[in-house]
């Protein structure tokens, strides 16, 4: 067993870390401020990263990537984790689901989102179905040799600078023994196909200035040319890759989550009441020794489990226990952060309240903590028949 | 031509330094090492002439412990051709000192025949400001220290030097040692592509033995201090009180 980085993983660290201090931080309280990511700035951020060969590293060689290991990228993760998720976007990772594509798809979606020249969004979530993936409601119906789809689609991350969209819809329904069962089929969707709408989303108090978007279908006309993967197999693609998405948030929270513990230890180095500085109340240092053990925690929950994916080895469980544990991590993090800085934790004059905001999404999105608590229950209990 | 850089493992400038508690020197256990931010810089300038078609190969040496062989990794992944490492200390608070820094690089430069040798003007953990001094003494070449701006004319180098009055510009005969300011350039990032290539350059390890020189320390240390903490400042209430103050204390 070895625990070390190899010089090539240090050296990643330290140029994502680096590029994020330059190149993110000094923009941050802008975009926080506006809720807005200048086009130009996007573009600058998007042009270093792909002359750095960062841009979709988590691609293979073949198709232009820089075929990282899972937990290769789950570092580069890691550090991206540290800056503004609405600046970071455009350090380009696309949806590793874009593998699935096949012949011409290939030219049109995979190799340009690979390169930097178009962005996609993924959309699974509907009002009326978030958890529960296979209640959606939209849905896509034969027409001739077309599809036409009809349906409304929420909370669409990114969908601001998407030019295409990964849209899950369903197109049949299954009597089973459970009860009917929806069949899912996954479709690539180009902005500006007519009948398709982008509408702005909610304001959310977590990641200012990184958008959610409203997608709605009216009536919209596919060819068959644009599924994804298999007719009625939207389940497979989505078990194929949408796992290791997942790692990717617990990867940001410890990232996340380093950032912010650093100020939280400066501060109460610094910070003196009662004639002396407040880390010497043992209420104030216990708290300060508590958080750091969680954070080494989950980063080793999280860097664990990427490399189960890196070696073939089952790793949804470990990768659901990742998520849940870093996610629900951070928030103590931030909240005791927020604390130990007193009232000025509260103001935006300090990026101490900016993370503890943050921080609240990454419980619920890519799968609440409940549902992670679920799976992890499952795998557990489904070979006992229980 | 050949551009040499040699290049020091030296305390991240981020990190807050410690004295050791027997005053010896500063705390190395468990701190993050970097690469000398000047050395950096001269690594920049080296790889930017390459560019340019000035230089064919860049050549990175590094004189100290084992382990600064990552700073190598980091010198090959900007884009440095190959790398020299000479271990000469197995403990990482031995610092070896510049006069046997440059004898083992005028070997080096002797077996390598480079035209130009770019180094940091001073390594930031002892601030000594010597050794690209002291390599141009032992080889007899000329030498441009402190530069802000390097160009290559031909046989000549145009250098100019950041002095306390203000710019200088000197014509050095090539081959020189040009010792670099902070000013010079910005390093880049590490690519993706040459962190990954990084690994497959050649990477020699050598000892002092093989320079034939001694790099048993001449100089000792007496003690090591800490800073003294700053003094609290001083609120004033106007303009004029202020102008008062600093006319009372002759700043102004
Ligand atoms: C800012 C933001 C961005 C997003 N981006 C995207 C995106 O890009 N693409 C996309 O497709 N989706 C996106 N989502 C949607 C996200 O994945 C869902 O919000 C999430 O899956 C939860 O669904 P829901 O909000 O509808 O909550 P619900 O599913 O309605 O859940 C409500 C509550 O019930 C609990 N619950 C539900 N089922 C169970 C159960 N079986 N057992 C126990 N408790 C249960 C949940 O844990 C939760 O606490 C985004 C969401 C947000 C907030
Ligand atoms: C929105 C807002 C409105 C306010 N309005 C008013 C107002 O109208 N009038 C007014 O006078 N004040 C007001 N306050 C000030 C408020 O009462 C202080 O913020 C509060 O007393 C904490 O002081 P502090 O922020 O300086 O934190 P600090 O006292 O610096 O505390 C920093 C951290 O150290 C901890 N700590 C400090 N001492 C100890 C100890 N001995 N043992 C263990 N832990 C310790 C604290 O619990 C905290 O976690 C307001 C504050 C806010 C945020």
């Amino acid at each position: 067993m070895q625990f070390g980085l190899t010089d090539e993983q240090e050296m990643i660290v330290s140029t994502v870390r680096r590029f994020v201090e330059t190149e993110i931080y000094p923009h941050e309280a802008e975009v926080e401020r506006t809720g807005a990511v200048p086009a130009e700035l996007a573009e600058d951020i998007k042009c270093k990263v792909i002359a750095l060969g960062f841009y979709a590293c988590n691609f293979p060689e073949e198709v232009g990537g820089a075929g990282l290991s899972h937990l290769d990228f789950t570092l580069v993760e890691r550090e991206l984790g540290r800056g503004s998720m609405a600046l970071t976007h455009f350090f380009g990772r696309p949806q590793n689901i874009l593998m699935a594509c096949e012949g011409e798809q290939r030219e049109r979606y995979l190799l340009p989102a690979v390169r930097g020249e178009r962005m996609d969004a993924l959309a699974m979530t509907e009002p009326d179905a978030g958890s529960d993936v296979r209640g959606m409601k939209a849905t896509a119906v034969r027409d001739g040799g077309d599809w036409v789809l009809n349906g409304t689609k929420h909370f669409i991350s990114g969908a601001e600078h998407a030019d295409f969209f990964i849209v899950f819809v369903a197109t049949g329904v299954d009597d089973t023994s459970h009860g009917p069962k929806k069949r899912i089929t996954c479709f690539l969707v180009d902005r500006g196909t007519p009948g398709f709408e982008v509408r702005p989303g909610y304001r959310s108090v977590s990641h200012r200035g990184y958008a959610n978007c409203i997608l709605t279908f009216d009536e919209c006309r596919l060819p068959d040319a644009q599924v994804l993967g298999e007719v009625d197999g939207g389940f497979d693609v989505m078990n194929t890759w949408l796992y290791a998405t997942r790692l990717t948030v617990a990867a940001f929270a410890v990232g996340r989550a380093r950032r912010c513990f650093d100020l939280a230890v400066d501060y109460a180095a610094q910070r003196r009441q009662f004639g002396q500085p407040i880390a010497r109340f043992q209420g104030v240092a216990f708290q300060v020794a508590d958080m750091v053990t969680e954070i080494d925690a989950a980063d080793w929950l999280t860097l664990a489990a990427a490399w189960r994916l890196d070696e073939g080895l089952p790793a949804n469980r470990e990768i659901s226990s990742a998520k849940l544990y870093a996610t629900e991590m951070l928030a103590r993090v931030t909240d005791t952060t927020l604390q130990i800085h007193g009232g000025m934790g509260l103001m935006d004059d300090l990026p101490v309240e900016r993370f503890w905001r943050d921080a609240r999404v990454e419980r619920i999105w890519d799968g609440t903590s409940e549902i992670q608590r679920h799976i992890i229950a499952r795998e557990l209990f489904r070979p006992r028949g229980a | 031509m050949k551009v040499l850089v040699p290049v020091k493992r030296v305390i991240d400038y981020n990190v807050k330094v410690r004295v050791k508690a027997d005053g010896s020197g500063v705390d190395l256990a468990n701190v993050k090492m970097s690469m000398n931010p000047f050395d950096e810089i001269a690594v920049e300038e080296a790889i930017r002439l390459k560019e340019k078609g000035a230089a064919e190969e860049v050549v990175a040496v590094s004189i100290g412990v084992k382990q600064a062989q990552e700073t190598l990794r980091t010198a090959l992944a900007m884009g440095a051709d190959r790398a020299i490492l000479v271990v000469a200390a197995d403990d990482v608070h031995q610092d070896i000192e510049p006069l046997a820094v440059a004898k083992i690089l005028a070997a080096i430069v002797k077996e390598e025949q480079p035209g130009l040798v770019l180094c940091g003007k001073q390594a930031i953990d002892n601030d000594m400001n010597a050794t690209g001094q002291m390599l141009a003494a032992l080889l007899g070449w000329s030498q441009g220290t402190f530069a802000s701006k390097v160009e290559i004319d031909g046989d000549h180098a145009s250098v100019t030097r950041e002095v306390d009055g203000g710019l200088q510009t000197i014509k050095v005969k090539m081959p020189a040692i040009v010792s670099v300011d902070l000013r010079l350039n910005e390093p880049r990032y590490a690519s993706l592509p040459n962190i990954m290539k990084a690994k497959k350059k050649p990477l020699d390890e050598k000892t002092p033995a093989d320079y034939g020189v001694d790099v048993s320390p001449r100089l000792s240390v007496v003690k090591t201090t800490e800073p003294e903490a700053r003094k609290a400042g001083e609120m004033v209430g106007s303009v004029d009180e202020l102008v008062a103050k600093l006319k009372e204390r002759g700043v102004v």
